[in-house]
């Protein structure tokens, strides 16, 4: 059943005088797909960066599986089970493709250096579990035939799918995209919306996206947040946001209200 | 052993044998922290210096066995490594270029004054224990084990430090403990370098340590092809090699190895063997071999 996955409580952040967030607060279900829209500069990525652990937040609370997760390391939070994909795509560009996805799950295993080393027993097993993983998740978006190409030989669409599945490659609970679909042709988004589908139904995973695609965002999120200026002046159903008056009046503008 | 390549080997070239197989552990040790982690690194000759005085000063006067002494100079070097590498791995680029640059001086300069090291003049006298089949015994075990690391999650998670750091960490890489692992295992390398090279040359100064060595390190780990283990292999042989040959050129010899890297850095930026991946290489070799079969 539905659970509470994240929790933002009265989150802000400051950067020297400028109020980048200003008491955001928000609660993401388990199995929810949640979407953040807003103007350019309203504070979706520093949000991100907060969840993250990229930035500290100055005011406020973040809870994730009930646990406070304010003052953890990024390396600690990925761990815990919150993978992420990036706004300007932040591959290991000049390592093959299987091997991104191997980094991918460097969080979840545990061998140490002599370990690694020596090619110790848990090391071996942790290694093959790895890779059977890879296999799966680069066949899931048909990579794998493509596995030993470099990550920056892939197409532009292509490297978008190969970010998510490394980030897939922790088995995160919940999934945070970065305007996922930026730059993709209408069959590519077509795409991506099947495969978030699939990550939802078929593998449970909770996802939180920001998007700047209207389509997309309306089309697949159950819930969206609002932020305009660091504050959320909404957030209920795509219904419900469509026809909010402040909505359309920073953001949506009038031609989507049909 | 050494008395069966002595027999058809002859004095000089088995030296230039032997400094191959120190310089490319010394060589390894940089790879490891620049090559594959992109930490530059040009202190390296700083901690070689740590070993082999450590060594060399267990072996005169404590009279302790040479592996012991080996071992003592190189754990040494690797505790001086995780030390300082804790504060100075929060630099990056060229800030960490520079303070390794201090470090290697600051040692050159205490072994400069330090009197059981000999201050300037040195030591001399330095038990010969360091043989061909030691020092190659040591160089194959290196190198298996960094392939072995390189193929592993830590190995991976280092090259993956140098690509990018911001996602290294959000796939869950500590990357501040990584770096400080693999400085250690580098200073630990040059230790062991160190030690290997005052126990075969017999007389170090602390001017045999100084930062030129560390950028001639540095220089057969670029030219190889940085993270590379056969462009390091690679490179070693022939800066160690290099000034040999250039011996016919006499005074000129700096000029053509000057010119030789400038040349070599326009037509393979990234090494000779940078970024040249054996799965390639037997694609390649293996669609012309299908080719000729179809052809015949």
């Amino acid at each position: 059943m539905a659970e509470e996955l994240l929790k933002l409580d009265q989150i802000s952040q400051e950067f020297g005088g400028l109020r980048a967030l200003d008491q955001v607060s928000f609660v993401v279900q388990t199995q929810d797909i949640f979407g953040i829209i807003g103007p350019n500069g309203a504070g979706k990525s520093t949000l991100f960066n907060l969840i993250t652990g990229i930035y500290t937040p100055t005011q406020g609370n973040i809870y994730f599986k009930g646990e406070n997760i304010n003052h953890l390391p990024p390396y600690k939070i990925a761990a815990l089970g919150i993978g992420r994909t990036f706004q300007n795509i932040r591959l290991f560009s000049t390592m093959s493709v299987l091997d991104n996805v191997l980094i991918g799950g460097h969080g979840i295993t545990k061998s140490g250096f002599f370990q690694c080393l020596f090619s110790l027993p848990k090391a071996r097993k942790e290694e093959k579990q790895l890779r059977e993983t890879a296999k799966e998740l680069l066949n899931m978006v048909d990579l794998y035939d493509k596995k030993m190409d470099y990550a920056k030989n892939l197409s532009y669409g292509e490297q978008r799918r190969l970010e998510i599945v490394r980030a897939l490659a922790l088995h995160p609970s919940l999934l945070l995209l970065d305007e996922p679909a930026a730059g993709m042709n209408p069959k590519e988004k077509e795409d991506l919306m099947q495969i978030i589908r699939h990550l939802k139904q078929e593998m449970n995973i909770t996802i939180l996206l920001v998007e700047h695609d209207m389509n997309l965002v309306m089309n697949i999120c159950e819930r969206i947040a609002v932020l305009n200026y660091g504050e959320k002046i909404a957030e209920g159903s795509a219904e419900e946001i469509r026809n909010n008056q402040e909505v359309i009046d920073s953001y949506l503008g009038t031609a989507h209200r049909i | 052993m050494d008395s069966i390549f002595s027999q058809f080997l002859d004095a000089y070239t088995m030296r230039i044998i032997i400094l191959i197989g120190i310089n490319l552990i010394l060589a390894l040790g940089i790879n490891l922290v620049t090559g594959m982690t992109g930490q530059l690194n040009m202190g390296h000759a700083g901690f070689m210096s740590i070993g082999a005085y450590t060594s060399a000063i267990c072996s005169l006067n404590l009279d302790t066995p040479f592996l012991l002494s080996l071992f003592l100079g190189a754990v040494t070097a690797g505790a001086f490594g995780f030390i300082i590498g804790i504060p100075i791995l929060r630099l990056d680029g060229d800030y960490l270029a520079m303070v390794t640059i201090g470090f290697c001086e600051i040692v050159r300069v205490f072994f400069l004054n330090f009197e059981p090291g000999g201050k300037a003049v040195g030591l001399s006298g330095i038990p010969q224990d360091t043989t061909l089949s030691f020092v190659w015994l040591l160089v194959l075990i290196i190198l298996f084990l960094n392939y072995r690391l390189n193929r592993s999650r830590i190995g991976r998670a280092m090259f993956a430090v140098k690509e990018n750091e911001i996602a290294a960490e959000a796939c869950g890489i500590h990357t501040s403990r990584l770096k400080i692992i693999a400085f250690t295992v580098a200073a630990f390398l040059g230790g062991l370098g160190g030690g290997l090279y005052s126990h075969y040359i017999f007389y170090i100064s602390p001017q045999d340590f100084s930062f030129t060595k560390s950028i001639e390190l540095l220089n057969m780990v670029v030219l190889g092809g940085m993270g590379s283990l056969p462009g390091t292999v690679l490179g070693v042989i022939i800066l160690t090699i290099a000034p040999e040959v250039l011996r016919v050129v006499a005074e000129y010899r700096l000029l053509f190895y000057g010119g030789l890297m400038v040349i070599l850095m326009i037509f393979r930026p990234n090494g000779l063997l940078g970024g040249v991946r054996w799965y390639d290489v037997k694609q390649k070799w293996f669609k012309m071999k299908s080719k000729t079969t179809k052809e015949g």
